[in-house]
């Protein structure tokens, strides 16, 4: 299993380099070449949606992103430092401004789950995490 | 790519022509340049989309926020696409019933509803 691990500071700037690395790598992994633009975004608004967690929670740590070739798929896992309010646990971080980021957080989450079919989103007390997987085509064996 | 932005006018239309990407770096850019239009009373809008290789959630939300300005003032915003990627966007998120996309500015221009 080989995988890349990007971090990069909670910038606006810095969601199109992420783009470029996850797209690059998923065609090395072997993703279909029409599912590249599906990746791309996905992978963007994951990202978009870390960068503006970690702004408006004030968190100077940087986005984590983890591209992951396995054997019959690759995977994007995107990952961020925001604490969120557990059911029953103490809530952090709740202001005014809180009903406005989460409509945007759920535009970013609808485009997401519009275009992954294996997805997956956690969230808690430390962070959370956005996993998404596309199959691949190993590249064919030279004799 | 960033992004690329211009406007010209084309009888009581305003066309404004929108390069590269759209995403949440550039997003504001375009944003400024709807609210400016619409302030100096531009209120018929048309977003040519063609020359556009990336468009993600934080675009649809500064069109989206266009199309409501332009809507208080009586206006409209329409927008110019044939890229099956971009068209894809719209659809996933059901903007397609919010705004009138069509297939050529010229199309964009004579429409009136």
């Amino acid at each position: 299993m080989a995988t890349v691990e990007l971090r990069f500071s909670a910038v606006p700037g810095h969601v199109r380099t992420a783009r470029l690395v996850a797209a690059s790598v998923a065609r090395k992994a072997g993703v279909d070449e029409a599912v590249l633009d599906e990746v791309r975004l996905a992978v963007g608004e994951a990202c978009t949606r870390a960068v503006g967690l970690h702004q408006s929670s004030g968190i100077s740590a940087p986005v984590r992103v983890l591209l992951i070739e396995e054997e019959k798929q690759f995977s994007i896992e995107v990952g961020d430092e925001a604490p969120r309010a557990v059911p029953g646990g103490t809530t952090h971080g709740a202001h005014e401004d809180a009903d406005v980021e989460a409509e945007e957080d759920e535009m970013g989450l609808a485009v997401i789950s519009g275009l992954v079919d294996d997805l997956e989103v956690t969230a808690g007390e430390h962070g959370g995490q956005i996993r998404m997987s596309w199959p691949t085509t190993p590249p064919v064996a030279v004799p | 790519m960033d992004l690329s932005l211009s406007t010209r006018t084309v009888g009581d239309r305003t066309v404004v022509e929108v390069g590269g990407e759209i995403d949440v770096y550039t997003a504001p850019k375009l944003r400024e340049q709807l609210v400016e239009l619409v302030n100096d009373g531009s209120f018929h809008l048309v977003v040519d989309m063609e020359g556009v290789d990336f468009l993600d959630s934080t675009g649809l939300g500064v069109l989206v926020g266009g199309l409501k300005r332009v809507r208080a003032h009586e206006g409209s915003l329409r927008l110019v696409c044939n890229q099956e990627r971009i068209l894809k966007i719209f659809r996933i998120t059901g903007l397609t019933k919010v705004f009138p996309i069509h297939t050529s500015v010229d199309e964009a221009v004579a429409a009136t509803d």
